[in-house]
């Protein structure tokens, strides 16, 4: 049972490192683009586009690691031996 | 959110057959597409009116939006650019309406759309730069090949990877986080991530579109 409960213990605090370092990133990102509207509204067509793609890169990052938490949640590859283990 | 009543589903379960929910409801979204299209094709006019007003400036913008990133070279990539916007953003819209099941919350789907992107950029290379278009994989300098052609690969590897990950993992997130709000507190509650999911619906087709177009105009792009 351990096992499950380090699987749960590694999907959060995997979440958790990966958003930390998207959120630090994409804050960034939307820090400059503010700074670049600011100085120049007219540019904020432009602006808005290449920070929309920024952001969708940055973010993949953490979607990474959300797809890596739901595999070992819900699809862990080890379950069965585990279980079989435990049935032991 | 993955509805507990799928009735495409269940239609198939009483049919006997066996395709999955994704299958089957791609093909709806193709058909609803297909009806529409035909629907604006049927009566086009100079003055339009209806469906043709509506289609009008969406057609356009993404016209304008090609020229604007591919170049006028890109216009002839128009008929599979705009196909995957409007097919993904069908698809990831049909997710609010109880009953629907998104097609691009499911892995299958969107590594195939990636792959399709993936095998065109380089068949646009070849036909465009015949030979010449492994000089893309190469870096400026010939002496520098060596070290440059593993880090093209893998970079190229890595384009339907994120591609398909980045939707995948962004239509099957926002399911999770609804599905867990509906649990916690079936009321009010979830309506705020609704509208970000309508959100995230418009903004994760515009990036695949985006993405799929700098891929393909890096192809077309002379080697330097």
């Amino acid at each position: 049972m351990e096992f499950f409960a380090w699987c749960m213990i590694a999907a959060g605090f995997g979440m958790a490192i990966g958003s930390f370092g998207t959120g630090l990133g994409q804050g960034l990102a939307i820090k400059s683009a503010v700074e670049g509207v600011a100085r120049n509204p007219g540019a904020s067509g432009k602006i808005m586009t290449i920070m929309l793609i920024g952001l969708a890169m940055i973010e993949s990052l953490a979607i990474y690691v959300f797809v890596v938490a739901m595999i070992i949640l819900f699809a862990n590859p080890f379950t069965d031996t585990v279980l079989q283990l435990l049935g032991k | 959110m993955i509805h507990p009543f799928l009735f495409l589903e269940w239609l198939e379960h009483q049919m006997h057959l066996h395709f999955g929910p994704h299958v089957t409801y791609t093909w709806l979204v193709m058909i609803l597409l297909i009806l529409v299209a035909l629907l604006v094709k049927r009566n086009i006019q100079t003055i339009p009116s209806g469906l043709q007003n509506f289609f009008e400036p969406v057609v356009d913008g993404i016209d304008g939006m090609i020229e604007e990133t591919m170049g006028p070279k890109g216009k002839v990539y128009f008929p599979l650019i705009a196909t995957i916007a409007f097919f993904i953003l069908t698809s990831n819209l049909i997710a609010l309406i109880p009953g629907f099941y998104p097609p691009t919350a499911n892995l299958n789907t969107n590594a195939a759309m990636a792959l399709t992107v993936f095998a065109m950029t380089h068949i646009i290379g070849v036909k465009e730069h015949g030979i010449g278009y492994f000089k893309h994989f190469c870096g400026p300098v010939i002496w520098l090949a060596p070290l440059m052609v593993p880090i093209e690969i893998i970079g190229h590897l890595a384009r339907p990877l994120s591609l398909t990950l980045r939707l995948f993992g962004n239509m099957y997130g926002h399911e999770i986080v609804l599905m867990i709000f509906f649990a916690l507190v079936p009321f009010i509650v979830p309506l705020p991530m609704m509208l970000m999911g309508v959100l995230v619906a418009f903004i994760q087709t515009f990036v695949f579109m985006l993405l799929s177009m700098i891929y393909i105009a890096g192809s077309l792009e002379e080697a330097h």
